[in-house]
């Protein structure tokens, strides 16, 4: 089954609470200065609504997103554009894509301090055709899901929750059973 | 751009309605021929415009980031209308008939909030939904996923007739007149895709209201309004309405004129098609800025427009439609779920205490109410329209609206079921206090999405709200009732006009710089109707704005008479008063002294006007003919497509269809009534085209009227391959002939 349109939320713990319209200038910046290489339209603003899709940096091929939805705030990377390649590249690049976006939020001045928890991944399809969320698509994916975290998280495993809410797009949220960096995922997502 | 926009369309066939599965595909092929730049891109602007398929801000290619101009590259080279790239995202508008909905139409929207948008539904002033980010070739899926719900994106935008809107407390309320709802809805299917309609110079809004004294239908800002009244003749009540055409807002607002004092219910549906016919035989074309309803009322006076509209009516041709609907008006009286209840006793938090007292309305029904789901910014969230689809189920009979002031109205909740009804909105982030006062700010999208945008209405509203939200239950009453509306420029969809205290962006140059302002509109009427458009004072910068409402809402507090509304207020103490109150908040620091002047609401950059862009309210103007010519073109092409898989008598046979059309596009330009008769429009078309000399090309003379002629003369017969295939060709000619001699009919003539 192809899956297309993989979703990547990595979580942003916020025990003193995180102003969502923080990242509007930053992600203006990342326009100005083109810091990705892909093509970035504009910032649109959603912080008044709960448990919304926050700040949405706006892309031609992909959306970065400081996400809140679930009640989970956390990075969301969008991708929106077709992938060639198997699931497995696909997850890896989603998972690159978003981890990317959180190494540079955090080594950016006007957010001092923010730490995202590269532990703690969502990962969905957006798009009901190509998976509904129907228990034989979590039989027939969650194989797929497991290799990738496996892979993901060696060696120190990860314990993965599958999304049943029927209503919800098909994914999954993993969780590592121990510390994990940034700097070491995007390492293991180069090759 | 979807992978799975393929495997939508194989899943949904044949669980369409079928006007509308047909309607969506060939938007679909127009889309593709866009692309093989077979459709000229004007003409394909307006159509999509005509399915909801609407641009957005920086869609030229154009972006200012704050420091300089940024081409923003697209891959495509393309183009969907004048200088608008094709790859770039754009909105699709989603009608909502008198903003009638019910449970899974609010997950469906929901789920393409998800999968085509930024997981974000908005509610506009006209009760219709919007998505923003929509990629251009994703529309006729998301267009078939509504279908499948029983919801058309037709008509949402371009020269046509706009949602039908109408009040959302319509058969509960406590003093309308009577229910609206069927009438509204009967209007809306029937208008919708009329050939009557479809050669406006601009856009045609309809609304109904149940009374006279309330706002929920601001019958008095729209093109076409109906209020419903009664009257009594030999003891016996009859229904009607008090028709007016002629209102709108824009830069210059217009209240409507009374065209009928009593209409009756059978008269409706003629005499706004009569009303339809004259507005696009003498509406302006060319000045869009003139071409709306309210310019040729103005220009006629209203006496000389009711002649011209009350002829018509008597030349039209009968329609069994016209009363169909009033056989089942009741069809459409809504029903409660649960049994009438008392709102329990038990005191409840400071927050419910709240949102009863401004969110709940008690219905004519007793024991009953309408609950108003108060949505900051006319947004809402994918998950939040699960929650409330579940809550519909659970409280109502699958029924919901959307209201012009950007929210949700349950209606028929038991009151015995209130405490309850909080607290599952609120679970979902709905249960907000503050529905239709100060905090419920309405804002137009502005420069956030909208290419004519000059400052920023939602991030201003945005501000004011989380302001005011702190300490709106602790202001004096009065205050808290009124309105705030919010335009990003003077065309007025934020409603400003009709605002206690209204805004819209302007831009000022000081020292070279330029600067976000908002022109203050204040004491505008939104009863009544939208009784009253507010005064104009003077532009303030937007920074300013908040301190502006907080002098403003204080010197009303302090200084009004005994029940003294605030539009009053204004009006006694004066633009002098305002202007002397205000006047220190019109200047501003250097920009070395606070940048932040510099800049707008909720948006870093330096502020600048470059990003505005052509909008595309208006549309393009494109003739009947032209749109009638361009369908027949697409049949020459689903005929070629056809006999590529090998379906000959399929394509032979629409070949001769894209013949016909072609030939009954010319006859409608001179003959509006010409049915769809196929021996009728060869022999009209005989008789003022081919036996005129009128279709003769310059070059081959009639040959081409031929081709029509012979095609029609086979009268059903099977083709060939070879025949099938000359008569497609010769179709594309007669098409082609077809355009020539329109263009010769509108050529200036030579001196």
């Amino acid at each position: 089954m192809e899956l297309q349109h993989v979703n990547v939320k990595v979580s942003l713990p916020s025990p003193g609470g995180i102003d969502p319209e923080g990242f509007i200038p930053v992600f203006h910046g990342w326009i100005q200065d083109q810091v990705l290489e892909e093509l970035l339209i504009d910032v649109a603003s959603y912080a008044h609504v709960i448990n919304g899709p926050g700040v949405v940096l706006i892309g031609h091929r992909a959306d970065y997103s400081i996400d809140s939805t679930g009640g989970r705030l956390g990075l969301r990377y969008n991708h929106k554009a077709p992938l060639s390649g198997s699931n497995f590249e696909r997850f890896k690049q989603s998972a690159r894509a978003a981890l990317q976006a959180c190494r540079l939020l955090e080594e950016n001045p006007q957010l001092k301090g923010l730490r995202f928890n590269a532990g703690e991944l969502e990962l969905f399809v957006n798009d009901r055709a190509l998976a509904p969320n129907t228990p034989e698509i979590r039989a027939a994916c969650e194989p797929e899901l497991r290799e990738f975290f496996q892979w993901l998280y060696q060696p120190i495993g990860f314990a993965l929750e599958l999304e049943k809410d029927p209503r919800q797009r098909f994914g999954a949220r993993a969780k590592a059973v121990g510390a994990v960096e940034i700097k070491q995922l995007l390492e293991r997502l180069k090759g | 751009m979807k992978a799975s926009n393929a495997l939508w369309k194989e899943r949904l066939a044949g669980k369409l309605p079928e006007e509308l599965a047909r309607e969506i595909d060939i938007f679909e092929t127009e889309v593709e021929l866009r692309q093989q730049g077979k459709i000229e891109e004007k003409l394909f602007a307006e159509t999509r415009l005509r399915r909801g398929v609407y641009g957005q801000r920086y869609d030229n290619g154009q972006r200012h980031d704050g420091k300089k101009t940024q081409s923003l590259k697209y891959p495509g080279g393309s183009t969907k209308g004048p200088n608008t790239l094709w790859d770039a995202p754009g909105m699709q508008r989603i009608k909502i008939p008198a903003g009638g909905l019910n449970a899974r139409q609010l997950e469906v929207a929901g789920e393409l909030a998800e999968e085509y948008s930024d997981c974000i539904v908005h509610v506009t002033t006209r009760q219709d939904f919007q998505l923003h980010f929509v990629h251009i070739e994703d529309t006729p899926v998301v267009m078939r996923r509504l279908a499948s719900v029983g919801i058309t994106t037709r008509e949402a935008c371009g020269n046509s007739v706009r949602n039908v809107t109408s009040c959302p407390y319509a058969g509960v309320c406590q003093d309308e007149t009577f229910d609206v709802t069927p009438y509204a809805r009967a209007l809306s299917k029937f208008l919708l895709g009329h050939p009557d309609c479809q050669s406006f110079g601009r856009k045609f809004k309809p609304a109904f209201s149940g009374c006279k004294q309330h706002a929920c239908g601001l019958v008095n800002m729209h093109d076409l309004g109906a209020i419903a009244v009664t009257s009594r003749e030999n003891g016996t009540e009859a229904r009607g309405f008090e028709l007016y055409v002629g209102g709108g807002l824009g830069p210059i607002p217009h209240e409507a004129k009374l065209l009928d004092p009593f209409l009756p219910p059978e008269e409706l549906l003629p005499m706004a098609q009569a009303i339809a016919r004259v507005f696009a035989r003498l509406g302006e074309k060319k000045n869009r800025n003139r071409a709306r309803i309210k310019f040729l009322v103005k220009d006629l006076g209203i006496d000389k427009f009711r002649d011209l509209v009350l002829e018509e009516r008597k030349a039209m041709p009968g329609d069994p439609r016209w009363t169909a609907f009033l056989e089942e008006l009741d069809r459409h009286e809504e029903k409660p779920l649960r049994p009438p209840g008392q709102i329990p006793p038990a005191a409840g938090s400071e927050k419910y205490q709240r949102w009863l007292k401004t969110n709940i309305r008690p219905q004519r029904q007793e024991g009953y109410a309408v609950a108003t789901v108060a949505l900051p910014l006319g947004d809402i969230t994918a998950n939040q329209l699960r929650a409330l689809a579940d809550i519909v189920r659970r409280f109502t009979r699958d029924t919901i609206r959307s209201t012009v002031e950007q929210n949700f109205a349950l209606r028929w909740i038991s009151m015995a079921d209130l405490p309850e009804l909080h607290r599952a909105l609120d679970a979902a982030g709905l249960g907000e206090p503050g529905a239709c006062n100060l905090v419920d700010i309405v804002a137009c999208p502005g420069t956030d999405t909208c290419k004519l945008g000059i400052s920023s209405s939602r991030g201003l509203a945005g501000e004011l709200r989380s302001r005011l939200a702190t300490k709106s239950f602790q202001l004096d009453e009065a205050v808290q009732n009124l309105h705030i509306k919010i335009s990003g420029c003077f065309n007025s969809c934020g409603q400003h006009h009709l605002a206690d205290l209204g805004f819209y962006g302007v831009s000022r140059t000081i020292n070279n710089y330029k600067v976000p302002h908002f022109q203050v509109v204040l004491g505008g009427e939104w009863e009544n109707n939208a009784g009253s458009y507010g005064m104009s004072m003077f532009a303030i910068p937007s920074k300013n704005i908040p301190e502006a409402v907080d002098r403003l809402t204080e010197k009303y507090v302090r200084e009004r008479q005994p029940q003294e509304k605030f539009k009053d207020f204004i009006k006694r103490i004066g633009r002098a008063a305002v202007k002397s109150l205000l006047d220190d908040l019109t200047g501003l620091p250097a920009y070395q002294t606070n940048p932040s002047y510099y800049s707008d609401w909720g948006d870093p950059r330096e502020y600048t006007t470059s990003d505005i862009g052509a909008g595309e309210c208006a549309g393009e103007v494109v003739p009947q003919v032209v749109f009638d010519l361009g369908a027949a073109e697409r049949e020459a092409f689903e005929a070629q497509v056809l006999l590529e898989k090998g379906e000959v008598q399929k394509a032979g046979q629409m070949g001769y269809q894209a013949m016909v059309h072609a030939a009954k596009a010319l006859v409608r330009n001179e003959f509006q009534d010409i049915p769809e008769d196929f021996e009728r429009i060869v022999n009209e078309f005989r008789a003022r085209f081919h036996d005129t000399q009128k279709f003769n090309d310059p070059f081959v003379g009639g040959k081409f009227a031929h081709y029509l002629f012979a095609a029609h003369k086979r009268d059903g017969a099977p083709f060939t391959l070879e025949q099938a295939q000359h008569t497609i060709e010769e179709a594309q000619l007669f098409i082609e002939a077809s355009h020539g001699c329109y263009n010769r009919m509108v050529a200036p003539k030579a001196p």
